[in-house]
């Protein structure tokens, strides 16, 4: 039977109750039910269903009234009950997306004007024209999806050459691009290590293992497997290289991929060598080749990763960024007899490791023999151990006695040809209570003659030790520093560095000149792209977007379905039809 | 083409259609300015077709509009001379009109004027009757007839006396803009809109000469018919549209429209032929004791609020009414407003939507955008009973079907000389 329930003056919106008459249709042993304001014409519809009864005379349109059909009266109550609950909750929970989602490339650009990165993710067959979409609206691409043919990956890859863009990938896994992960990526800390690789999987060992260890990463650049195939011939991979290269951010550059096509090989080895940085290369199931200059090499992702966090551990292992903030140098340079390196030290095994890296780098025969302590005796350079019985009989060793040390370094540094004073300094109990502090003013009186001479010379040191020990090794080093030494993290650090400091002596083009080379090569949209987060236009798997967003860059998700429902020919139709 | 693109062309079509100056002119008997109609002749919704094919709502519309014209006596006997051919059948859109849901318009009823006074093109639509039995559901007892007497005899003599009133007539795009900012989208809500018309012609009524009664039963029955700006929307959306189309280039929508069986929609560079595929059913919200089971087939011209960048693709302008579109709240109003942007153009500065951060209506309805993407425009509607004379049962929405832009770009791709080769 029909029951009905008049609420005086309770206007309810006509779209509500109509919102709500369904949801109580569902109540239990209710027949039918209908809820609406009493409105002539709603008693009208009352009637018209069958719900109309005598009591909705009585109504006014301000009355809210409710007819239940039912067998039970106490479905009446719940009914009444249920009208109550909804009118007092009425707040819907909106499932609005943080993300603005749009289904064409027009409304992603006017949603996200200044995008810079298009990050792929569909079906490889539409991923090259979606990408070359992306290239011309000049948007760099991150080209996730696989199954993408060798032709348009060559196509795609000269396209973004010639228009200063990038495109990593496709079948790219991973990337991160200031701090903020794209694709398949790892919570890791930024830092100043660079990577570059045509492997997904790759980089992320490399990466997360620096990151266990400390370190951080600044970017992550995939190329894409097929990067480094003669057909492709590494444009991303080159590209990559540059960007990091010029980036301030990154201080050391990884690079990793399988082993390439040779002659591309040759050309990707000869851009390491220009960049400026320290690289640390793997070529996956190659025996690492010897380390040449500023490029190492390693054989496995583990090594690699503790290389490079090595170079990145040091203070000031950016040579460039000494030199440029160094004038000295400049009047070094011009001193063609200033050339020459005196490790004056009182560990031996530290003399010989530095001995090892000053040969290794000046193709040097090492010699079997080290007479006097002279672990490297080569022109005007020495590296000499004066923990040696040669020079400790009749006074202490050198760690307790520096007064010998002191001599030679005075000497050394008033000698013209003297271009870099390698110094340790193994601190320690039973050690000289403060070896630096008796270096200092040695260091500072040097640094002052050779200034009063219109020269200059370079004091590089290592402390070995620990804030632990007595002598305390940042003290130590603050020591060193404030007397005008460069203090590097280890001594094979220190003594690169005065390898570097001789080879950019060396060199004949100055190197402001070779940075601005550099910079005039139109990488410009890249540079861009990875000097800020990036703002992208995700196309494809929506968790992409979301992992972007959350981790600070600006992301629109375009929801993209084929052209014209994947009808050829409207589609072709489409595309002249403009 | 004098347009060095498609999209060129297009440009000009939708600054044709924000330049339009649509005034509210008159209230006048429709055979004073639909010549076709003097005679046995009705104007129904949508492309045309025949009386087999019509709705049963849209047939009963028919025989109330007989019996008000006197055509007959009794519904058998119109029925009778409607089967029989005797009654000429033809689009409101063929003749500079439109009609909301069947859309029938015979010679005595009085149709709104609407003119466009940058060119001078003039748009008719008859008058809102208000909810409950009307015909333009297919109702068509006493009470109907009655009604419609009443229009013709006072409404629209009265409306039409304050409106001459008003030098140059009555501005529609200051109520339009005016009531979009008051969530009206003009489809589904005119509350705003059909308020300020009548805030604007009520003193003109009251000087308007009128007997008592009557200006009694006329402000009563504005102030009682919410959608009566519905009307004046859909002559201002059709006047705007029929300017636009005199571009002749192009691919914008300058009409949407769907008689029961068929939607058809006309685009700016295809001239006035409809491209047609099946009408949808619509989806929406039912009175109780009705389902989706006993809708009648979409229908009605007001689709044309649709091509002119309101009704459904202007839901975000209406939180009042978004729960027709879904139960998601709000954030569904946004997501389907910003959907029909993808096949639009652009964004019509005379229409700033608030709670669209102020952006303008959708503006230009792009075949080629529509093909693309799959998404057709989306219609906000009343919903009737597909028996005749129970009338609306709920209200909802319905997409227009993709089938009649698929047909409409293959005959443009003809025009441009393009082909899938």
């Amino acid at each position: 039977m029909l029951y009905t329930v008049i609420k005086k003056n309770m206007y309810q919106d006509s779209v509500n109750l109509m919102l709500l008459t369904n949801h109580l249709s569902s109540t239990e042993g209710v027949d039918q039910v209908s809820v609406m304001m009493g409105t002539p014409a709603n008693i009208d519809i009352f009637k018209n269903s069958g719900l109309y009864t005598e009591q909705l005379d009585d109504a006014s349109p301000n009355d809210l009234c409710i007819v239940v059909d039912t067998d039970s009266e106490s479905v009446v109550d719940q009914v009444v009950e249920g009208v109550d609950d909804f009118v007092s909750n009425q707040s819907t929970q909106s499932k609005q997306s943080m993300i603005p989602i749009t289904r064409t490339w027009e409304m992603a650009q006017n949603k996200l004007s200044n995008a810079n990165l298009a990050v792929i993710s569909i079906a490889g067959e539409h991923a090259a024209s979606e990408a070359n979409k992306a290239l011309d609206r000049n948007l760099n691409v991150f080209l996730f999806s696989d199954n993408v043919p060798l032709d348009d990956e060559v196509q795609l890859k000269r396209k973004a050459q010639e228009k200063g863009l990038i495109v990593m990938g496709p079948d790219c896994g991973t990337g991160i691009l200031h701090e903020v992960p794209i694709a398949f990526a790892n919570v890791v800390e930024k830092g100043n290590i660079g990577v570059v690789g045509a492997s997904g999987t790759g980089i992320q060992e490399i990466t997360t293992i620096i990151a266990r260890k400390g370190g951080g990463i600044s970017q992550a650049i995939g190329t894409g497997g097929r990067d480094l195939s003669a057909d492709v011939g590494a444009i991303t991979a080159i590209k990559g290289l540059e960007v990091l290269a010029e980036d301030p951010a990154t201080e050391v550059i990884v690079f990793v991929s399988k082993p390439p096509a040779p002659e591309v090989r040759d050309k990707v080895v000869e851009v390491f060598k220009t960049l400026g940085k320290p690289v640390v290369a793997v070529f996956m199931g190659e025996k690492p080749r010897e380390d040449d200059d500023n490029v190492h090499y390693a054989w496995t992702l583990e090594e690699t990763a503790l290389k490079a966090l090595e170079f990145a551990g040091s203070r000031d292992a950016d040579l460039d960024q000494l030199i440029s903030e160094n004038d000295g140098f400049r009047k070094m340079k011009t001193n063609p007899e200033q050339r020459f390196i005196k490790g004056y030290y009182c560990g031996g095994t530290l003399a010989l490791e530095a001995a090892m890296i000053v040969e290794d780098a000046f193709n040097i025969d090492p010699s079997a023999e080290h007479p006097d302590g002279k672990m490297l005796e080569h022109g005007g350079t020495e590296i000499i151990d004066l923990g040696d019985d040669a020079y400790t009989q009749g006074r202490a060793h050198p760690m307790i006695d520096p007064a010998l040390r002191v001599e030679m370094v005075k000497k050394a540094a008033n000698n013209p040809e003297t271009a870099v004073i390698l110094l340790d300094n193994v601190v320690g109990y039973g050690g000289h209570e403060d070896m630096a502090g008796v270096f200092a003013p040695v260091i500072k009186e040097a640094k002052d003659q050779a200034e009063a001479d219109n020269r200059d010379i370079v004091f590089i040191a290592s402390v070995t030790g620990t804030e632990g020990d007595p002598q305390v090794y940042e003290e130590q080093v603050k020591k060193l520093e404030d007397a005008g030494a460069v203090v590097a993290a280890s001594n094979a650090q220190a003594t690169r560095l005065a390898v570097g400091i001789i080879s950019y002596l060396d060199s004949t083009e100055p190197f402001e000149q070779a940075n601005s080379n550099q910079a005039a090569n139109g990488t410009d949209a890249v540079k861009e792209l990875i000097s800020d987060k990036p703002r992208v236009i995700n196309i494809g798997l929506k968790g992409f977007a979301e992992t972007i967003r959350e981790n600070g860059g600006e992301v629109v998700q375009y929801q993209w379905a084929p052209i014209a429902g994947g009808n050829k020919r409207l589609a072709k139709i489409l595309e002249k039809l403009k | 083409m004098n347009y060095q693109s498609i999209d060129e062309a297009n440009r000009a079509v939708i600054q044709k259609i924000v330049e339009a100056q649509p005034f509210l002119l008159d209230v006048v008997p429709a055979k004073e300015v639909i010549p076709e109609l003097n005679g046995k002749a009705l104007l129904h919704s949508g492309p045309s077709l025949k009386w087999e094919n019509m709705t049963n709502p849209m047939q009963g519309s028919c025989i109330g509009a007989t019996l008000f014209e006197g055509w007959a006596e009794t519904e058998e006997d119109a029925k009778k001379m409607l089967e029989s051919g005797e009654v000429t059948f033809m689009p409101c859109h063929s003749v500079d009109a439109v009609g909301p849901m069947g859309g029938i318009t015979s010679a005595n009823m009085p149709v709104l004027v609407v003119e466009n006074k940058v060119d001078g093109k003039r748009a008719y639509c008859n008058l809102n009757e208000g909810i409950g039995k009307v015909l333009r559901f297919g109702a068509y007892g006493e009470e109907v007839i009655n009604r419609l007497n009443w229009m013709k005899d006072v409404l629209g003599p009265a409306l039409s006396k304050a409106l001459k009133q008003i030098d140059g007539g009555l501005n529609v795009n200051v109520i339009v803009s005016k009531a979009i900012t008051m969530g009206d989208e003009f489809h589904q809500r005119n509350i705003a809109g059909s308020v300020l018309f009548m805030k604007e012609i009520v003193p003109y009524l009251l000087t308007a000469d009128l007997e008592e009664k009557a200006l009694q039963e006329v402000t009563k029955f504005l102030a009682d018919t919410d959608q009566f700006f519905l009307n004046i929307m859909m002559a201002t959306s059709k006047v705007t549209m029929d300017s636009a189309r005199t571009i002749e280039e192009g691919s914008v929508i300058t009409a949407l429209s769907r008689n029961g069986y068929e939607f058809g929609i006309k685009v700016s560079g295809l001239g006035d032929q409809w491209f047609t595929a099946p009408v949808n059913t619509p989806d929406g919200l039912y009175f109780s004791g009705y389902s989706s089971d006993q809708a009648c087939p979409d229908m009605g011209d007001s689709a044309i609020t649709e091509a002119y960048g309101v009704g459904g693709m202007a839901t975000v302008a209406a939180p009042g009414v978004v729960r027709f579109v879904g139960t998601g709240g709000f954030g569904d109003a946004v997501a389907t407003s910003d959907e029909m942007r993808e096949i639009c153009i652009d964004n019509n500065p005379n229409l700033s939507i608030p709670t669209w951060d102020f952006q303008g209506a959708c503006l230009g309805i792009d075949i080629r955008k529509v093909v693309e993407t799959g998404i057709t425009p989306i219609i906000n509607t009343g919903i009737a009973h597909k028996v005749a004379g129970i009338g609306q049962i709920g209200a909802g929405t319905v997409h227009a079907p993709l089938g009649c832009f698929e047909k409409a770009l293959e005959a443009l791709a003809e025009k441009y000389g393009v082909t899938a080769e």
